[in-house]
């Protein structure tokens, strides 16, 4: 099925539900329609132990009568779940009261041109093409005496929203997904990952090097003592920096419910610090739309240093009396809207000036099992993963043992003193939100960073 | 409650994914057939933010052929679809072959037959919306003491019918329902904001059973007290650093258990298939026979599948084994894993029944069934504190962390409350605390008795990719720890 008759199939399905909405009493209604065909190879100990592939359906039907909404979503696009949707929305609606600041569907308005946001080659994705590419990345694991575990996921997501106020917007997007983490005998673990609309643009053999020199890098490490530290975060430590500000700052429901510490004009970071969110371009996993149908704005979120805007979706921005931004996540959503395609502007340093500043201090490659301590402050506990090394006089002298910390992450960017030229893009991790997000970050120098233990 | 609810004919369904798969070579196969219901209310700020009622279904094929696994999943029920889904999980298997090191034998199981069903007195789908929504309403309202600037409320109830079929006869038909809800309360003052809950924050507390559970909880009954501890620990003063000995109720210990004996247990980890995603485990196949000490003598932990309302009971896994007890931990000492056929194989034992999938579309893992701490004879939670001259008592999860090994850990509950001279006293703000598993395990010197014993749940923990949640288990009494690390908390 071509990408226009697989839009043309959800189309007729949400206008058939709409229709149905509207015979049953409904005031309004909004459907939104997302289909995925997605597959992951997965290996672990140099070998796929999992392969999994998966052809599934969503159908969400928010049925309006006056106030009053109600939800309802199905898995499967046949004529039985037509009146079963209405009626459990409808059902739905009227159980619940009337809702005085509820502020109705969102109006139809500009939905951007995005160009490149899907490859066929990466829908189409085959067994056998992701068995050679996790064969690439074994082979470099072999080649340093070390065990590759990882996954490859290839697939498209179609996604369809149309409502009785005229929102009609459509899209597919692809999207190829490939980690890796190779273990040392030594006990040393590295890491690599990139992901990509296009499956040709992911290089196993790449990945694998870089993660392999690392584990074998990491062997036999040190360790090292509580405390403050210079450290030189790398792209994917930084992503993660980025995630938890964007859930926990740039949320415009947790700015609502007083409890982000993102307020306009505040100084969250150094000048070297530019952060905002896209959906339009293509260097991330393009995006036309929300899941509201509402066309993706550009949103600054940090200006050379300084909090600027916050995203919304219909209901915080009514509440703000602003217009949606475009970052509805599917409902229901009990997060609020988020930045799911967040950037961060480059610095002009390379990875080895950046290196190079440090006197004493650490590089670090990732966070792993990052959680919010103090959301309002923006702190964060986590430990370091796969890939840590302290740094003397601007050199890597010894690979360190991990290390927990419990950091203000704007601290962390308060303290910026250098930013990377080069910029990775990674899926993004926003706690268990359903959506498929990028983030695409630079390597930064920060002047102190505090481990505790 | 009919077997399977309206999706059909089952049978029909797994006789076609099985012929399929093994006209298409597969040496073994097993389906699952899915479907789930879930209805669900959030009330924010004394207004219902959310009425959802959700459905999904599908039928999993796992097959295994030339000695590798293969999965595929569709939402379809047509002989076309599940045939070629069928084909793919065929062709995945042989796309993996090639790259196995590793000889995958399955443990033996008896042919599953039979049917559970959670027991349930009354049928949350069957009661009125409105009445849900007016208990939800009621206690979000009773949350909003003077100081409180939000509330949140939760109530969700989920029902699966699963059918399993598998090439060596094995077909089984299972029911479940879970129930689950919480509140909470928000208070904010300039940069301090504070939360607190009933019965927990992550989604509430969820059993295996009907709405007679929610009525149980008597949410409306602590919303007043959330609110006034949410608002109070504003003004409390920090908790204080440094070795401590904390008394630690079940709101927080159930997770304890869930981070750093559950995940540490599942023998898949054990192996390093996880290794790039939720990571590995300090735990060695071999360290039951060397009788690794984990924790103090009065630490017995038990996977239980069979715990009537547990969030993780249930009378076959998803591969076909029977719900059993395995004990993890027997008075301190390492006894056992968490285990699928396959790992199960690699250690010389018979499976412990402990593989689940979180619908049909994911492939079945090794997942905490009801990883419970079991009490003991003695001391109640309160002849603890009363034992206890010097400590702090911890209560309710706010944070969790833990490395890749399961070995270093940083929790920090909503509230601490002072002992002194064994009784509970002033409270504190933002108590964390930190250490390492068995170290921590082995500081345990009193587990109180099955007054205190509860039994709580996570329904969103999550494995695997693409990612998985399912609903596991954890019943515990409170306990105590001695020369607990307590850290700053902001």
């Amino acid at each position: 099925m071509t990408i226009d008759e697989r839009h043309g199939r959800f189309e007729r399905y949400a206008e058939r539900l709409l229709d149905r909405a509207r015979r049953h009493g409904a005031s309004g209604a909004e459907v939104c329609v997302e289909g995925r065909l997605a597959s992951l190879t997965r290996f672990a100990d140099s070998e796929i132990h999992q392969s999994v592939t998966e052809d599934a359906v969503r159908v969400s039907l928010r049925y309006v009568r006056g106030r009053r909404h109600g939800m309802a979503v199905a898995g499967r696009l046949d004529d039985s779940a037509l009146d079963s949707l209405v009626e459990r929305a409808a059902s739905n609606a009227a159980g619940t009261a009337e809702t005085d600041d509820w502020p109705g569907l969102p109006e139809p308005g500009p939905i951007p041109e995005v160009t490149g946001a899907y490859a066929a080659a990466t829908a189409e994705a085959t067994p056998e093409l992701r068995a050679g590419v996790v064969r690439d990345v074994i082979a470099a694991a072999d080649a340093a005496g070390a065990a590759a575990s990882g996954s490859f996921a290839t697939g498209a997501v179609t996604t369809v929203v149309l409502s009785s106020r005229g929102v009609r917007a459509a899209q597919t997007r692809s999207d190829a997904w490939l980690v890796t983490v190779h273990a040392s005998p030594g006990g040393g673990t590295g890491y690599a990952e990139t992901c990509a609309v296009d499956v040709a643009h992911v290089d196993g053999a790449a990945l694998g090097r870089e993660a392999a020199g690392k584990a074998r890098a990491g062997d036999h490490p040190v360790v090292l003592p509580a405390g403050e530290y210079p450290v030189v975060l790398e792209e994917y430590a930084v992503a993660d920096v980025l995630a938890k500000l964007g859930r926990f700052g740039f949320n415009a429901r947790a700015v609502q419910d007083g409890q982000s510490f993102a307020q306009p004009g505040l100084r969250v970071a150094t000048d070297l610090v530019t952060v905002w969110d896209d959906g339009t371009d293509p260097l991330g996993l393009p995006t036309a739309f929300d899941h509201e149908g509402v066309g993706k704005e550009r949103v600054s979120l940090i200006d050379r240093g300084r909090c600027d805007r916050v995203v919304h979706d219909t209901g915080t921005a009514a509440r703000a009396g602003v217009r949606s931004t475009g970052h509805a996540l599917p409902a229901p959503n009990p997060v609020g809207p988020l930045p799911v395609n967040m950037f961060m502007a480059p610095g002009r340093l390379s990875r080895e000036e950046l290196i190079g500043r440090l006197d004493r201090g650490l590089l670090v490659t990732r966070f792993h099992y990052s959680n919010p301590v103090d959301p309002k402050r923006g702190i964060v506990t986590g430990v370091t993963r796969d890939g840590v090394f302290l740094v003397e006089h601007g050199e890597i002298v010894a690979p360190v043992r991990d290390l927990r910390f419990s950091q203000s992450y704007p601290d962390v960017l308060r303290r910026v003193g250098a930013v990377g030229r080069d910029r990775r893009t990674v899926r993004g991790w926003f706690g268990g939100v359903p959506v498929l997000g990028d983030i695409t970050a630079p390597s930064v120098l920060v002047d102190g960073f505090r481990f505790s233990g | 409650m009919t077997p399977f609810g309206p999706a059909g004919a089952p049978r029909e369904v797994t006789d076609l994914a099985l012929d399929a798969a093994t006209g298409r070579g597969a040496d073994y196969a097993d389906v699952r057939v899915v479907r789930r219901v879930e209805e669900s209310v959030t009330v924010r700020g004394g207004r219902v933010e959310s009425v959802v009622s959700d459905e999904t279904e599908g039928v999993g094929i796992r097959v295994f052929a030339c000695g590798a696994w293969g999965f595929a999943a569709t939402h379809r029920y047509d002989a076309g679809a599940i045939g070629r889904a069928a084909a793919e999980a065929v062709r995945l298997a042989r796309a993996a072959a090639p790259s196995l090191r590793h000889r995958v034998t399955l443990a033996e199981r008896p042919r599953a037959r039979g049917a559970y069903a959670t027991p349930v007195r009354e049928d949350p789908f069957a009661l009125s919306l409105e009445e849900k929504v007016a208990d939800l309403l009621a206690a979000d309202a009773a949350l909003a003491v003077p100081g409180v600037v939000s509330t949140a409320s939760r109530y969700a109830a989920q029902r699966e019918w699963k059918t399993f079929a598998a090439t060596d006869g094995s077909f089984v038909e299972q029911v479940f329902t879970h129930v689950g809800a919480g509140i909470e309360a928000h208070a904010v003052r300039g940069g301090e904001h504070q939360r607190r809950s009933y019965p927990e924050a992550r989604g509430g507390r969820w059993r295996q059973a009907g709405y007679e559970f929610i009525r149980e909880l008597d949410l409306r009954g602590d919303a007043a007290r959330c609110g006034e501890e949410a608002v109070a620990l504003l003004s409390a003063p920090p908790c204080p650093e440094g070795p401590a000995t904390v008394v630690i109720d079940p709101s927080q210990l159930y997770l304890q258990i869930h981070e750093s004996c559950g995940h540490a247990a599942e023998l898949d980890r054990v192996f390093g298939a996880e290794a790039s995603y939720a990571g590995t485990s300090f735990l060695s196949p071999d360290l039951p026979d060397s009788r690794f000490r984990y924790g103090s003598d009065l630490v017995t932990l038990v996977a239980d599948a069979t715990v009537p309302g547990g969030p993780g009971t249930f009378g076959w896994d998803d591969e076909g084994v029977a719900a059993q007890r395995t004990t993890l931990v027997e008075n301190g000492i390492l006894t056992g894993f968490l285990t699928s056929r396959d790992t199960a194989s690699r250690i010389g034992r018979p499976s412990g029944g402990t593989v689940r999938a979180e619908s049909w579309n994911r492939l079945p893992l090794i997942r905490m069934t009801n990883v419970n701490l079991m009490p003991v004879p003695g001391m109640s939670l309160e002849d603890i504190v009363a034992d206890t001259d010097d400590g702090l008592y911890l209560t309710t999860n706010r944070s969790w962390s833990i490395d890749d090994r399961r070995w270093g850990f940083q929790f920090g509950t909503e509230i601490a409350y002072e002992i002194k001279g064994g009784r509970m006293g002033r409270i504190f703000r933002n108590p964390v605390y930190t250490g390492i598993t068995p170290q921590f395990w082995r500081s345990c010197d009193a587990v109180a008795d099955e007054r205190s014993f509860v039994m709580y749940g996570n329904p969103n923990c999550a494995k695997g990719l693409p990612p998985q949640c399912v609903q596991v288990g954890h019943g515990c009494p409170g306990a105590r720890f001695r020369g607990v690390r307590m850290v700053a908390g902001r």
